[in-house]
């Protein structure tokens, strides 16, 4: 027997809450599996990494990017829920940034696809705050002291994308070459783009 | 800072259901997006009712926001943080919060799947 206060398998509480709504005709199954189908296989970093590797190579595309990116990112079909107030921050030799959700875990999710564990994670989100430098350190991220790191925390109305550094020795690189070189981490600013 | 007008959440969430195709790239450099498929499932189920226009995103995310905050509170040194936790109790609030389906129903629900039949799917740890 199971009962009320006992801590319940998360399994049958979702079970239960699903099925009731099916029942009802709130919802439907086969928009259910099209959502996380969609986010398991389709929807990631990938997509976050040919806006880089478009900037990088178009300068034209860059500055519309930095202008108005949920223009630019829709410009190469990147859309949809939590990708409204796209807003692309641009690296330099000597501002890095970096993205956190301090109150929850926004993300922009038609360009980097669902976050990982450890952006959700209450240490990040509390500590990449207070302690940026060394929370970067722990990354593998180590930044001179003459790196301003700016910390940019999502709200409901802007999500962020880190626009990295083009690596050296890329020079003749095609734009899908240069793609296959951006990480996640970099476009959430805990890490560079390492050179080839 | 200004932002670009309009766009509904209602409106683009249907983008999605087009972007599946097999033109997608894969995903990629990520790690496995659900720990367990109970998470992928309650992810689903938020992002439908939205789709269907039964639950405002902004009223999840406060909703979430709460959630998280408490457990927090509840939890200082972290452990057994479970982030698809927090994600199903906020929805569980939401949709009683907003009438979609009554507290006392969703009990009951619960209960039924509970007493199915060992083996049907689910473990049983308190078994009588």
């Amino acid at each position: 027997m199971t009962s009320a206060s006992e801590p319940l398998d998360p399994a049958l509480r979702v079970e239960a809450l699903a099925s009731l709504l099916i029942d009802r005709g709130l919802l439907d199954e086969a928009t259910i599996e099209t959502f996380v189908k969609t986010y398991e296989q389709s929807v990631g970093p990938m997509n976050g990494a040919k806006v880089v590797a478009k900037a990088w190579t178009d300068p034209q595309y860059r500055a519309r990017l930095l202008a108005d990116g949920t223009a630019a990112i829709g410009e190469l079909g990147f859309k949809g829920p939590q990708g409204e107030h796209m807003v692309v921050l641009e690296d330099t030799p000597v501002v890095h940034h970096v993205v956190v959700c301090t109150l929850c875990s926004c993300y922009p999710w038609p360009v980097l696809g669902l976050p990982p564990s450890w952006y959700k994670d209450p240490a990040y989100r509390a500590r990449v705050v207070r302690e940026p430098r060394q929370v970067l350190r722990e990354f593998g991220l180590d930044l001179d002291d003459g790196v301003e790191i700016r910390v940019h925390d999502s709200s409901s109305e802007v999500r962020y994308m880190v626009l990295p550094e083009r690596p050296a020795g890329t020079e003749h690189y095609s734009e899908a070459e240069l793609a296959a070189l951006v990480t996640r981490d970099a476009m959430v600013g805990v890490a560079k783009v390492a050179a080839p | 800072m200004s932002h670009p007008a309009g766009s509904g959440d209602h409106a683009d969430a249907a983008y999605l259901l087009d972007s599946a195709g097999p033109a997608a790239p894969p995903r990629d450099n990520g790690e496995l997006v659900f720990a367990a498929p109970w998470e992928s499932q309650a992810f689903g189920v938020a992002l439908a009712l939205q789709d269907a226009g039964r639950i405002d995103w902004e009223d999840f995310r406060r909703s979430l926001i709460r959630e998280i905050g408490d457990w927090e509170a509840a939890h200082p040194s972290g452990e057994g943080w479970n982030y698809y936790e927090c994600w199903l109790r906020s929805l569980e609030r939401l949709v009683s919060a907003t009438g979609l389906v009554a507290a006392g129903d969703l009990r009951a629900r619960r209960a039924e799947l509970a007493a199915r039949p060992d083996g049907h799917d689910h473990r049983h740890d308190h078994e009588e």
